[in-house]
C-alpha cells in the first residue's frame, strides 16, 4: 500500500507513456516530467509568495495580506492578474532583443536544474551521472541573464545592479561549490541519486545517516545555505536589488509579465538551491528517523523544501542588508577558508570511520568540532572585529 | 565571551517571538483593519472647514458673510456671495458659500480669523469621489453642520466657544439694558454703537440677536 502511494506518480507516468507508440514514448515521458515540474513549482511559487508576505507581516507584527479571498489566500491570483494587466514598457534606448530574452533566460536554467533533483524514490526527471555538475553548470547561466537584463536596460542603476549581481554571484559560487565538494568526496559520486543513496541507513538504528548529522555535514550545510542565499540574491544578500540604493537594480526597467518572470526566476532559484541542499545534506527524499518509511518519499522532499523556504523567509525577516564590502569580505575572508577547512573536516570524519574504541563517536565529533570551530572563531574574530580571540570591545556601543 | 554568530541567533529568536506572538497575542497586532474597524478621531483632528449653525441649517447659520475668511484664505479656496433681500439690501447671510476642498490646505486660518465662531474644522476625511468638479466643491448646505455635531467632534473647543458666546450675549444684553432704559428713541444708535465694537475683539452677537438687529442697522456689518 505504502509503496503504491509512494510510486503513484511514477506508475501513472509509466501508464500514460505506455499508451503511446514506441517511438513516441521518450518525448512524451519527457514532456510529462517537464510539465509536472513546471506545474508543481509554479504552484509552489504562488504558495511561497503568499507565505512570504504573510510570514514577513507576522514577523513585523502585521496581519499581512488578508483582503483577497478567505484569509487572503487568493492574493497570488490577484498578484498574477495585476502583473499580467500591467503595461509592458520597453525603454526607447534599450536593446530590444536582449531586453526581451533576459527574463526568459532567468527562468530556463532554474527549471532545467529541477530536472536533475531526485524529488522522491524513482522521481528524478533526468538522472544524469554528473547531476551536481549539471546543476552548477546550468545555474551559472543565471548570472548571464541578470547581466543581460542590466546591460540591455541601458540604465545606470540597472547596470550597477547587474555589476553587483555578477560580482556577488561569482564570489559566492566558490564557497557554494566548495561546500558541496566535501559531499562529493565522502559520497564518492557526482550523481545526485547516488548521493541520496549514500545517505541511506540509520545511526544506532534510529537516526538517519544524513550528512547534516556529521560535524563536516553540519558546517557544510550552514555554509552551503549561506552561499545559496547569496547565490539566489535573497536578503541579507540582496544588494543587486537594493531598493533603497539602486532601486531594484537590474529589474528597474522591467514591468508587467517580464518583471513577474524575474520574480519567478528568483524564487525558482531559491527552491532549486534548497532542493540541492536537501539532496546533498538532508538525505534527499529519505525520512529522518527509522519507522517513518511509510510516508511517501516525495512528501519528505517537499516537506523539507517547505522548511528550507520558511527559514529563508525567516532570515529575510530578521537580517538587514549587507554593505558591498562586507559582502565581499564575508565571501573571500570567511566563507572560502571555512569551506576549504571543511574539506579537511570531511576527510577527518571519513578516515576515522573505522575507530571502534569506547567513545569513538564523541571523540570523532570532538575532532570535527575542533577542526571547524577553531578556524570559525579565529576567522570571525580577526576578519570582522580586527581583534584576536577574547572578549570583544566596542568603541561606541556598550 | 560571546560567540560570533550569536547575534544572528538572537535576532532570529526575536523575529520568531514576533511571529508566534502575533497569533496568540492580539495586543501585538497594532493594525486597524480600516474599513471595518475605525479609530475614534482625536479631538484635535482636522480635515476641512465646516459652517456651524444653531437650530436651523439655513436660518441658524452663524455666518454673516463678512468675507474675512475669504480674504485671509492663503490658497483662496473660499468663495462667498452675500445675500440680498428683494430690495437689493445686503443681508447678514451668505447666499453662496463655496469651499473647494481640492484647493484647501487645512491650515485653519479661516477658523482663527472668524469673529463669529462660525467656521470650524471638520474631522470627516472620507471625501474621495470620482466626481472631481461636483463633489470636491462643497456648497453652503454641504458645509452646514449643527452645533451638536461640533460638540461631538471637538468637545472641549465647542464648550469653550459656547461659554464665550453665552458670556458675550449676557454682556451685550447688560449693555443694551441701560442704553434702552435711558431714552426711548435712540435705540438704533445703541445697536450701532455695539456693532463696531464687535469685530475689534473676537466677539459677536450670537445668532439669536442677529435677526433682531438686522433690520434696525442694515449697513453696519458690511462696514465692519
Amino acid at each position: 500500500m505504502s509503496t503504491a502511494l509512494d510510486q503513484l506518480f511514477v506508475n501513472l507516468k509509466h501508464w500514460v507513456v505506455s499508451r503511446f507508440p514506441a517511438d513516441w514514448q521518450l518525448p512524451v515521458g519527457m514532456l510529462i516530467s517537464a510539465g509536472a515540474i513546471i506545474v508543481v513549482f509554479a504552484s509552489l511559487f504562488a504558495i511561497t509568495v503568499l507565505a512570504e508576505r504573510k510570514g514577513l507581516g507576522r514577523i513585523q507584527n502585521r496581519p499581512g495580506p488578508n483582503r483577497v479571498g478567505p484569509f487572503g489566500l487568493l492574493q497570488p491570483l490577484a498578484d498574477f492578474l495585476k502583473m499580467l494587466t500591467k503595461e509592458n514598457i520597453i525603454p526607447q534606448a534599450a536593446d530590444g532583443l536582449i531586453y526581451f530574452l533576459a527574463p526568459t533566460l532567468v527562468i530556463l536554467p532554474t527549471l532545467l536544474s529541477f530536472s536533475v533533483l531526485p524529488m522522491g524514490r524513482n522521481m528524478t526527471a533526468v538522472d544524469v551521472d554528473a547531476g551536481l555538475l549539471f546543476f552548477f553548470a546550468v545555474g551559472a547561466s543565471v548570472e548571464l541573464a541578470v547581466f543581460m537584463a542590466g546591460w540591455a536596460s541601458r540604465n545606470k542603476f540597472a547596470l550597477l545592479g547587474a555589476m553587483r549581481a555578477i560580482a556577488q554571484m561569482i564570489c559566492y559560487e566558490l564557497p557554494l561549490i566548495l561546500s558541496t565538494v566535501a559531499v562529493v568526496m565522502v559520497a564518492g559520486s557526482l550523481s545526485l541519486s547516488g548521493i541520496v543513496d549514500h545517505q541511506a541507513g540509520y545511526y544506532g538504528g534510529w537516526l538517519a545517516r544524513w550528512h547534516v548529522f556529521t560535524p563536516w555535514g553540519l558546517a557544510g550545510f550552514l555554509l552551503f545555505m549561506t552561499a545559496a542565499t547569496a547565490e539566489s540574491n535573497r536578503a541579507p544578500f540582496d544588494l543587486p536589488e537594493g531598493e533603497s540604493e539602486i532601486i531594484a537594480g537590474h529589474l528597474i526597467e522591467y514591468s508587467g509579465f517580464k518583471y513577474a518572470l524575474f520574480f519567478m526566476g528568483e524564487y525558482f532559484g531559491m527552491m532549486a538551491v534548497s532542493g540541492l541542499g536537501i539532496t546533498l545534506f538532508l538525505g534527499g527524499w529519505r525520512p529522518p528517523f527509522a519507522g517513518l518509511e511509510w510516508v511517501p518519499t516525495y512528501l519528505w522532499f517537499f516537506g523539507k523544501l517547505g522548511v528550507c523556504i520558511a527559514v529563508f523567509i525567516w532570515v529575510r525577516g530578521t537580517l538587514p542588508r549587507l554593505r558591498a564590502d562586507q559582502l565581499m569580505n564575508f565571501a573571500w575572508k570567511f566563507m572560502l577558508p571555512l569551506t576549504l577547512i571543511n574539506l579537511l573536516g570531511a576527510a577527518a570524519w571519513h578516515y576515522t570511520a573505522d575507530w571502534s574504541f569506547l567513545g569513538a563517536t564523541p571523540a570523532r565529533w570532538l575532532l570535527g568540532a575542533t577542526l571547524l570551530g577553531a578556524p570559525y572563531l579565529a576567522l570571525s574574530r580577526r576578519l570582522f572585529g580586527g581583534h584576536g580571540i577574547g572578549p570583544r570591545t566596542y568603541r561606541f556601543a556598550t | 565571551m560571546n560567540l560570533p554568530g550569536t547575534g544572528i541567533i538572537k535576532g532570529m529568536v526575536e523575529t520568531a517571538r514576533n511571529f508566534v506572538g502575533s497569533y496568540h497575542d492580539p495586543e501585538r497586532l497594532t493594525t486597524i483593519e480600516y474599513p471595518e474597524e475605525r479609530l475614534t478621531q482625536p479631538e484635535n483632528a482636522r480635515s476641512f472647514p465646516m459652517l456651524i449653525f444653531d437650530d436651523d441649517p439655513v436660518k441658524g447659520l452663524r455666518c454673516v458673510a463678512c468675507k474675512i475668511c475669504e480674504k485671509e484664505c492663503p490658497p483662496q479656496c473660499i468663495y462667498i456671495v452675500q445675500d440680498r433681500d428683494e430690495r437689493g439690501k445686503p443681508r447678514k447671510f451668505p447666499r453662496i458659500f463655496d469651499l473647494d476642498i481640492s484647493v484647501c490646505m487645512s491650515c485653519q486660518i479661516c477658523v482663527e480669523v472668524c469673529p463669529f465662531d462660525s467656521i470650524k474644522m471638520n474631522t470627516e476625511f472620507e471625501l474621495s469621489t470620482d466626481d472631481r468638479f461636483g463633489r470636491l466643491l462643497l456648497h453652503r448646505d454641504d458645509l452646514a453642520k449643527s452645533n451638536e455635531y461640533y460638540h461631538q467632534i471637538h468637545a472641549t473647543e465647542a464648550a469653550e466657544v459656547d461659554a464665550r458666546l453665552a458670556d458675550e450675549k449676557a454682556k451685550a444684553e447688560a449693555k443694551a439694558k441701560p442704553a434702552a432704559a435711558k431714552p426711548a428713541s435712540p435705540v438704533p444708535t445703541a445697536a450701532k454703537a455695539a456693532a463696531p465694537a464687535q469685530p475689534a475683539a473676537p466677539v459677536k452677537s450670537p445668532a439669536a440677536d442677529k435677526p433682531a438687529a438686522k433690520p434696525a442697522s442694515p449697513a453696519e456689518p458690511a462696514a465692519a
